[in-house]
C-alpha cells in the first residue's frame, strides 16, 4: 500500500475526472429525454443494469487488455480472440464449450507471449499478425458464413439470465474484475507486471523474469477476451464473423480513459472499471438521441481526446 | 573507385533490410509474372499497380510517424475522409478537378496537422491521439458520405489508372503514336505517380533538417533535445506529411473506383495493413531506422503476395489464413536478432 500514496493525486485525478463525466453523460441523456419524452428512462435502475448487462463484454475484455497495457504492450489480437473463442466453444457445445473457448483464449496468449516476450517482436505487429491468422483460421473452419451451431444453455445462462435480479452477465464480469484487481494489486505476479511495465531492463536485472511475466500477461488477456467472445455468443445466442471486431478500440479507449499509461508500468483497475461505465453510457445515451453513425464516431473521438487533454498529458520535453 | 565500393558495401550493410526487402520483391514478382498466363504484360502490370497504390501510399504516411518512434492510428481514416471529400469534388470542368484534387490533398494534411498540433502540444502519446482522431475522421467521412457513391470525372478516371499512352492521347497532349514515345508509353500512369510523390516528396524531405530530426527523435528523443534540434516541429511535420501521403491515397482510391465510401472496417483494415509494411519495408517500429522507400517497397510485397492467389490454385476459404501466416512469418524474421544478440540487456528497450 505505501507504493501509491506519493503517487495518489495524480493517480485519483483521472478517476475523479472520468466520474465526474459519467455524470454528466447522465444528466444530458436525461435532459434530452426529459425534453422529448417526459420520462427519465436514463436514470432507472432496469435501464441502468440493461447497459451494464451489454457493457459486461467489453468490460471483461478491458479487464484483460489493462493488465498487457500496464506492460507497455497491447494486444490487437482480442476481436478474433473473441470470435474464435466463440466459434469453437458453439462447435464443440456441450459441457465442454465454455472450457474449450477459454483454451483457445490461452493458446492465443501463449503465442502472443512467446512472440513477444521470447521472439522480441514488437506486440503491436506481432498481435496483429496473430489476429489476421486466427480470422484465415475461423473463415477456413466456417467456411466464411455464421455457423449454424448455437450456444449452449450454459453459455445462454452466463450472458443473457437474471439472478436475483441483476443480469448474470454483470457478477461474471465483477468476478473477473476482483480477480484481476487482486491479482494487480495483492500478488508477487501482480507487482512484476508494474515494475516490468516500467522499465523491463530495471525489472531484468533484480531477478524478476521479465519473459515469463509478459507470457502470463498476455495468457491472461487471451482468457479474458475468450470469456468475453463465450459470453457474447451466449447472448446472441450464436457466434457470427466478425463479432469481436467493435470491441477493440473501445477496449483499449477504456483502459486509457481510466488512467492506465500507454507506456505501462502506471494505472489502477478501478480506473478501468470507471473507463468501461463510461464509454457504455456514451455509447447508450448517444443511441437514444438516436445520433446516426456519423455523430457518434465524431463525439466519441472528441470525448477521448478532451478527457486525455485534462488528465492524460506527458511531461514536457525531457533532456 | 574502391573509395566507391566500400561507400556501396558500407551502405549494403547498414540497409540490410530494405535491400533484402527489393530482392525479396523483385523475386516475388518474376516469380509472378512467369507463372501467370499473361506474364510479364503491360496489362497485368497495369492492373497490378492500380491495386496497389492506396495501401503504398498509406505505408508511406504511416513510415514518418513511425521513425519517430509513434504510431498514426488514423491513417486509414484520413484515407476514407480524403476517398469521400474526392467523390464530391473531382468533378466538372479541367480546373473545378485541379481545384478538387487541391482541397482533397489540403483537407488531408490539414488533417495530419491537427493529429501534430495534438500530439505536440496536448502532449499525447501517438497511438491513443490518433486512435480519437481516426474516429472523428471517419465520422466526418461518414456525414460527407452516408451512403457509398458519388461521382469522379471518367477521363480523369481513366487517364490516371492506364498507361502513359492512353494518359496522353485522353488529353491529346500531342501525337500518343509517335515513334519516340513508343518506349515509354507503356508505363502505368499510377507507378508513375507513386514514384514521383516518394521521390519527389519524401526524398527531398528526409534530407532537410526537419526530416533528419525526426530520425534524431526515433533514435534518441532526449540527446535531439539536446543538440538543439526544432523537436516540435518535426513532430507536426511529421504527422502532416503522413496526413498528405494518407489524402493522396484516398484522393486515388477515388479516382481509381469513380466513388467514395466511408468504411469504418475498411479504414482499420488499411491502418493496420499499412503498419505490416512499414515493417516488412524495413522500418523499425521502435523508430530511427529506416524510411518511406522501404515501406512503399513492403506494401508491394505484400500486394504481390496477395495476387498469387488469383494464379495458384489455392482454396479460397484457406486464402485469410495464408496471408495471416505470410505476415506473422514476415515480422517475426526479426527475431533472428535474439539469437545473435550477446549482451542479454540490449534486448530490453
Amino acid at each position: 500500500m505505501a507504493f501509491d500514496i506519493p503517487s495518489l493525486k495524480t493517480e485519483d485525478k483521472p478517476m475523479v475526472i472520468a466520474s465526474a463525466f459519467i455524470l454528466v453523460i447522465l444528466s444530458i441523456g436525461t435532459v434530452y429525454t426529459l425534453s422529448t419524452q417526459g420520462s427519465a428512462p436514463l436514470l432507472s435502475p432496469g435501464y441502468l443494469l440493461q447497459q451494464l448487462q451489454t457493457g459486461s463484454f467489453l468490460g471483461i475484455v478491458a479487464a484483460g487488455m489493462m493488465v498487457v497495457i500496464l506492460l507497455g504492450h497491447i494486444d490487437l489480437s482480442v476481436a478474433w480472440t473473441m470470435t474464435a473463442a466463440a466459434m469453437m466453444a458453439t462447435t464443440v457445445g456441450g459441457e465442454w464449450a465454455i472450457p474449450t473457448g477459454i483454451a483457445v483464449g490461452a493458446a492465443v496468449g501463449l503465442v502472443n507471449g512467446f512472440g513477444v516476450a521470447y521472439l522480441r517482436v514488437p506486440s503491436m505487429i506481432f498481435t496483429l499478425g496473430v489476429d489476421s491468422v486466427l480470422r484465415g483460421l475461423m473463415v477456413a473452419h466456417t467456411g466464411g458464413f455464421a455457423p449454424q451451431d448455437s450456444a449452449t444453455p450454459l453459455m445462454r445462462t452466463l450472458a443473457s439470465d437474471r439472478f436475483l435480479g441483476i443480469p448474470s452477465a454483470i457478477f461474471v464480469w465483477l468476478a473477473v474484475s476482483v480477480v484481476i484487481a487482486v491479482m494487480l494489486k495483492r500478488t508477487a505476479f501482480g507487482r512484476e507486471i508494474y515494475v516490468t511495465g516500467n522499465r523491463e531492463v530495471a525489472a531484468y536485472l533484480s531477478g524478476i523474469r521479465t519473459r515469463r511475466v509478459i507470457l502470463g500477461s498476455f495468457v491472461v488477456s487471451g482468457i479474458c477476451a475468450a470469456l468475453a467472445g463465450v459470453m457474447l455468443a451466449g447472448y446472441s445466442a450464436r457466434a457470427y464473423q466478425g463479432m469481436g471486431n467493435p470491441f477493440l478500440l473501445p477496449a483499449i479507449a477504456a483502459v486509457v480513459i481510466g488512467g492506465t499509461r500507454i507506456l505501462g508500468g502506471q494505472g489502477r483497475y478501478i480506473g478501468t472499471l470507471i473507463g468501461v461505465i463510461l464509454i457504455v453510457l456514451l455509447n447508450s445515451v448517444l443511441s437514444i438521441m438516436q445520433m446516426p453513425e456519423a455523430g457518434r464516431q465524431v463525439i466519441y473521438g472528441s470525448v477521448i481526446i478532451s478527457m486525455l487533454l485534462v488528465y492524460g498529458r506527458g511531461n514536457k520535453v525531457h533532456s | 573507385m574502391a573509395d566507391k565500393r566500400s561507400a556501396l558495401a558500407t551502405n549494403m550493410r547498414q540497409n540490410v533490410a530494405f535491400y533484402s526487402a527489393i530482392a525479396m520483391l523483385v523475386a516475388l514478382y518474376l516469380v509472378y509474372n512467369m507463372l501467370h498466363p499473361r506474364g510479364f504484360s503491360a496489362a497485368v502490370l497495369i492492373q497490378n499497380s492500380n491495386e496497389s497504390v492506396a495501401i503504398v501510399f498509406l505505408a508511406m504516411a504511416q513510415t514518418v510517424p513511425v521513425l519517430l518512434g509513434g504510431l498514426d492510428l488514423s491513417v486509414g481514416a484520413i484515407m476514407t475522409l480524403a476517398n469521400c471529400i474526392a467523390s464530391e469534388v473531382v468533378n466538372g470542368s479541367p480546373l473545378q478537378i485541379v481545384l478538387g484534387m487541391i482541397i482533397t490533398l489540403a483537407t488531408g494534411t490539414a488533417f495530419g496537422l491537427v493529429n501534430g498540433l495534438i500530439v505536440v502540444y496536448g502532449r499525447l502519446q501517438p497511438i491513443i491521439a490518433t486512435l480519437a482522431t481516426g474516429a472523428v475522421a471517419v465520422g466526418l467521412a461518414l456525414f460527407i458520405r452516408p451512403v457509398p457513391g458519388g461521382n469522379v470525372d471518367d477521363d480523369i478516371s481513366w487517364a490516371l489508372t492506364n498507361d502513359l499512352y492512353e494518359f496522353v492521347d485522353t488529353y491529346g497532349l500531342f501525337d500518343a503514336d509517335a515513334g519516340w514515345f513508343q518506349t515509354i508509353s507503356w508505363i502505368p500512369v499510377p507507378l508513375l505517380i507513386v514514384v514521383m510523390i516518394a521521390f519527389g516528396v519524401w526524398l527531398p524531405f528526409k534530407r532537410t533538417v526537419t526530416g533528419r530530426t525526426i530520425y534524431a527523435i526515433g533514435s534518441a528523443e532526449g540527446a535531439a533535445y539536446m543538440s538543439g534540434l526544432p523537436i516540435d516541429r518535426a513532430k507536426i511535420a511529421a504527422f502532416t506529411l503522413a496526413g498528405f501521403f494518407a489524402a493522396c491515397g484516398g484522393l486515388y482510391l477515388a479516382i481509381q473506383t469513380s466513388s467514395g465510401n466511408a468504411d469504418i472496417t475498411q479504414a482499420g483494415a488499411y491502418t493496420l495493413n499499412s503498419i505490416a509494411a512499414v515493417v516488412v519495408g524495413g522500418t523499425s517500429l521502435l523508430g530511427g531506422v529506416g524510411g518511406a522507400i522501404g515501406s512503399l517497397v513492403g506494401a508491394l510485397i505484400l500486394r504481390v503476395i496477395s495476387f498469387y492467389f488469383r494464379i495458384v490454385s489455392i482454396d479460397p476459404l484457406l486464402q485469410p489464413l495464408v496471408e495471416g501466416l505470410v505476415l506473422l512469418v514476415a515480422v517475426s524474421l526479426g527475431a533472428f536478432r535474439t539469437l545473435r544478440v550477446k549482451n542479454q540487456l540490449n534486448l530490453f528497450r
